[in-house]
């Protein structure tokens, strides 16, 4: 079986793909190879041993699905690509799109709705948890910079101000707003989102849902250790009922189909579970799922070749994630040959 | 017309990637500019230059001259050529 | 000498962490050397550069889809070409041929509907500005008046006095669906209740019949809830009116608004990625008008003033590279021969650029100017393009909805515009400018001639 894997950028901002593969990988019944979709030559999952067997430069989502799909065509002409794990943000609309298209190719993909991945954008998440009774902090979208001055005044400080796709920022008082909001438009482009700040710990979840509400699996997880850029660098699994069936509730009301990772905070004042957001991907620390004993990435290839699985009932309570850097060497011709063929 | 110095220890391979090893920038040359890159290596001038690419691909001399200044100017902002 | 290779001028091309994309030795966009079968080389031979040429077959294609895609939906469907879109009188007649009515927005778009042979009856007036000359020939020829405000509403009332006349009415509303920015400057609000108190106005006197309610809540709409959300209020509203006033109205009208396939300048994801198809703008309309409730018989007609969605796919604008220039950053420029003036879009839209002929494997970032001596005349700051020279040709695709009603003259004349016939043959429906063509509406103070 060939599967390929995009989001190889496992920086200090990790993109999922390498901690994918290893889950893959880690799977006593996978016998396959993996091919990276990259979109840089740096991308570091490129020069891990034991990972991706080939790895392909991909277009920028941004030039347009037609170019996607021409190079991921000629790619599978090559490589008679099974699956696709799209595994980053900003690609899933793309992919979302082109799922037909590529079910044709023959190659699978088991993906979330594009009117799953509209409930999650930031812009909507506040109807459909109201809608459902999930507690959500309140928020408001900005579309333009005049748009800043129309944030109610029942918003206490400090707030968080978010970007559509990436990016959030703590804001203290209103000129921040505005700094926050510039750097990220600039970036991103709008809407840009701002939302209380709930003062409490974060709490993560990584789940599996099969496209009917059913949950396959979900392990919650406790951030350890949170660098200065807000990214978990070591976690621990923990078992709160609540919050596990909060997010199975979550994945019933959307009928889930992918995998995921929902973030919530559990508010100081009233010990109540606040949903951020729903990323419509497995996280980067997805690779902890396998090792408290649900292979969920695994679990997903099954789901997309079609198998009917179980539901994992039990995952291994205090089981820890630590995040290291790690220096890779390569010479100069691996370089070249990725920047000037595309391919490795 | 001028002749132009490379800095010796840059490295051009047969893809047209370019290794500038004093400060570890790399780059890529299209055909002609590999062309035109090995050529100026070699220490030859314009003169030498216009004549062996008029003679191998299709293209006017005046046209040409307008490329080659181009080309030169974006060597030199990468500091890849020096005018002597 | 045939056997010399083809030359490409030579490029360097730094990388730089994050930006390095180059796709092994695919090329980077195919030329696209036609349109509709019509060489550009042709074209441009006969008609000039730049030049916008417009598919009359894409056009039909895209109006009958969008007729199927609502038929299939809800029983009663009627659409009305949008004139400020683009009122060339051909593209008009394309549509009032597939069976649209006109919308109109000014007395001069609603003269520019009857002299193509529309009918009163079958044009759609809206818009803030209707003069008191253009209010009594509207009534007089039974147009559809959509009323913008209570002093419009009141001057009607007053002309059908004095003149005797009776009109048929709508009025526009507008209401929070939860879009920013709201359009509240256009029509009566919902959620004040000034929409209930106008509907209530024009329903007591004798001279105003109210036959239809409309909305149009925004542009380039990303959301389709927001059409549902626009079609039950309108369809709570239409319930009531038949509830306590017995008026049983004629018509909805959902107004425009549907996103094109053209990405805006700030959005991160290509247009085609994040906008809803017509087939979910769809869905969403009727499943709001369910709210209607109303026996088959006497459910009102849907009206749509879709423009943009229609038109923006079948619009090109062929141009040609004026020269290659290198800015102080060393940053690469292209100066082509269509400027902001005739591509006003620009402005807002990142356009699909594709060269019209073979090019070479390498590309290159540049900037793209227009011809103007204005510093404003930028028509993308950033877009990769492989390496082109002077008299290449380009096609900036999606440009059928508003270049062509928002362009202006400005430093230059405005150019050809042709279409391609469904035949394959070509048609001029515009002629380019001319200096007297200009000059024939300025007079001169006898004074002032140095002649």
């Amino acid at each position: 079986m060939n599967i390929a894997v995009t989001g190889l950028n496992a920086t200090d901002n990790p993109g999922p793909g390498i901690p994918v593969i290893r889950s893959i990988k880690a799977h006593p019944d996978f016998n396959g190879n993996i091919i990276g979709l990259i979109y840089d030559s740096l991308e570091p999952g490129i020069y891990m041993e034991e990972m991706a067997n080939k790895c392909y430069l991909i277009p920028y989502p941004s030039s347009g699905l037609d170019m996607l799909l021409e190079r991921i065509s000629a790619i599978h002409e090559k490589e008679k690509i099974d699956l696709i794990i799209p595994t980053l943000d900003s690609e899933l609309y793309g992919f979302a799109k082109i799922k037909d298209r590529l079910s044709e190719l023959g190659i699978k993909t088991f993906l979330p709705t594009i009117q799953q991945l509209n409930i999650r954008a930031k812009d909507n998440l506040f109807d459909f948890c109201t809608s459902h009774e999930i507690k959500v902090p309140k928020n408001i979208l900005l579309t333009s910079s005049n748009d800043i001055y129309k944030i109610p005044k029942d918003f206490k400080y400090p707030v968080v101000v978010k970007g559509i796709f990436y990016d959030a920022y703590i804001a203290n008082n209103f000129d921040e707003i505005k700094t926050a909001f510039h750097k990220m438009s600039a970036k991103w482009g709008y809407p840009i989102i701002v939302q209380e700040f709930i003062k409490g710990n974060e709490f993560n979840v990584v789940a599996l849902g099969d496209g009917t509400g059913e949950t396959i699996g979900a392990v919650p997880m406790k951030k350890l250790y949170i660098t200065d850029k807000g990214k978990g660098w070591a976690g621990i699994t923990i078992d709160d009922p609540n919050l596990l069936n909060l997010s199975k509730k979550i994945i019933s009301k959307t009928k889930w189909k992918s995998g995921m990772e929902l973030e919530y905070i559990k508010s100081e004042e009233t010990n109540e579970y606040y949903l951020l957001e729903i990323n419509p991907r497995f996280p980067a620390w997805v690779y902890l799922a396998p090792n408290a004993g649900q292979n969920l990435p695994y679990a997903l290839v099954q789901l997309a070749m079609g198998e009917t699985i179980k539901p994992f009932e039990q995952y291994d309570v205090g089981t820890i994630f630590v995040r290291a850097a790690w220096d890779l060497i390569t010479n100069l011709k691996a370089f070249e040959k990725i920047a000037i063929q595309g391919e490795i | 017309m001028n002749s132009f110095n490379i800095p010796p220890n840059v490295a051009v391979s047969d893809t047209g990637f370019v290794f500038l090893p004093t400060t570890g920038e790399t780059f890529t040359l299209n055909e002609i500019g590999k062309e035109i890159f090995k050529q100026l290596q070699q220490g030859k001038g314009y003169d030498e230059i216009v004549d062996s690419i008029l003679s191998f691909y299709d293209i006017d001399k005046n046209s040409f001259e307008r490329d080659f200044n181009d080309f030169v100017m974006q060597l030199k902002n990468y500091s890849l050529v020096v005018e002597l | 000498m045939d056997t010399k290779k083809r030359y490409e001028r030579p490029v360097i091309t730094k990388h730089y962490s994050g930006f390095m994309n180059k796709i092994g030795t695919s090329s980077f966009s195919k030329p696209k050397k036609d349109i509709d079968g019509v060489a550009v080389t042709d074209l441009v031979e006969k008609f000039g550069s730049p030049l916008f040429v417009i598919s009359e077959k894409k056009i039909r294609q895209n109006q009958r889809n969008a007729v199927r895609i609502f038929k299939t939906r809800y029983p009663k469907v009627q659409f009305a070409w949008s004139y400020k879109t683009n009122y060339l009188n051909a593209v008009c007649s394309v549509f009032h041929q597939e069976n649209s009515w006109a919308e109109v927005v000014s007395e001069f778009e609603y003269d520019k509907a009857r002299k193509l042979g529309i009918k009163g009856e079958n044009i759609i007036f809206n818009g803030p500005d209707k003069s008191r000359n253009a209010l009594l020939k509207a009534i007089k020829e039974k147009a559809k008046i959509h009323i913008d405000h209570f002093d419009e509403l009141y001057e009607i009332i007053e002309l059908c006095d004095t003149e005797k006349l009776k009109a048929k009415v709508a009025i526009r509303i507008n209401m929070d669906v939860g879009v920013y920015p709201k359009w509240d400057r256009f029509g009566f609000n919902y959620e004040n209740g000034e929409s209930w108190q106008a509907i209530k106005r024009i329903i007591t006197n004798k001279d105003l019949e109210l036959i239809g309610l409309h909305t149009h809540i925004g542009t380039y709409m990303m959301s389709t809830e927001a059409y549902r959300l626009a079609a039950s209020k309108l369809a709570g509203l239409a319930r009531s009116i038949k509830e306590q006033f017995d008026i049983v109205l004629e018509y909805i009208d959902l107004g425009g608004g549907f996103a094109s396939h053209n990405t805006l300048l700030g959005q991160y994801l290509p247009a085609e990625e994040v906008i809803p198809s017509i087939e979910q703008f769809a869905d969403a309309i009727s499943s709001g008008l369910f709210e209607l409730n109303f026996k088959n018989d006497e459910l009102p007609l849907l009206i749509l003033e879709t423009g943009r969605a229609l038109i923006d796919d079948a619009g090109f604008l062929i141009s040609s590279v004026l020269a290659n220039k290198r800015l102080s950053d060393g940053k690469k420029a292209l100066i082509i021969d269509a400027g902001v003036n005739i591509l006003f879009t620009g402005f807002w839209y990142k356009h699909k650029i594709t060269p019209a002929q073979d090019c070479g494997l390498h590309t290159e970032e540049s900037a793209i100017f227009g011809p103007l001596c204005m510093n404003i005349d930028v028509v993308r700051e950033s877009i990769t393009l492989p390496l082109l020279k002077k008299g290449d040709k380009l096609i900036i695709e999606y440009v059928g909805a508003y270049d062509m009603t928002q362009w202006m003259q400005f430093i230059t004349l405005r150019p050809n515009v042709v279409m391609i016939m469904e035949d394959g043959s070509v048609e001029l429906i515009r002629k380019s400018e001319t200096l007297d063509y200009i000059s024939e509406m300025e007079l001169l103070p006898l004074k002032l001639s140095l002649k």
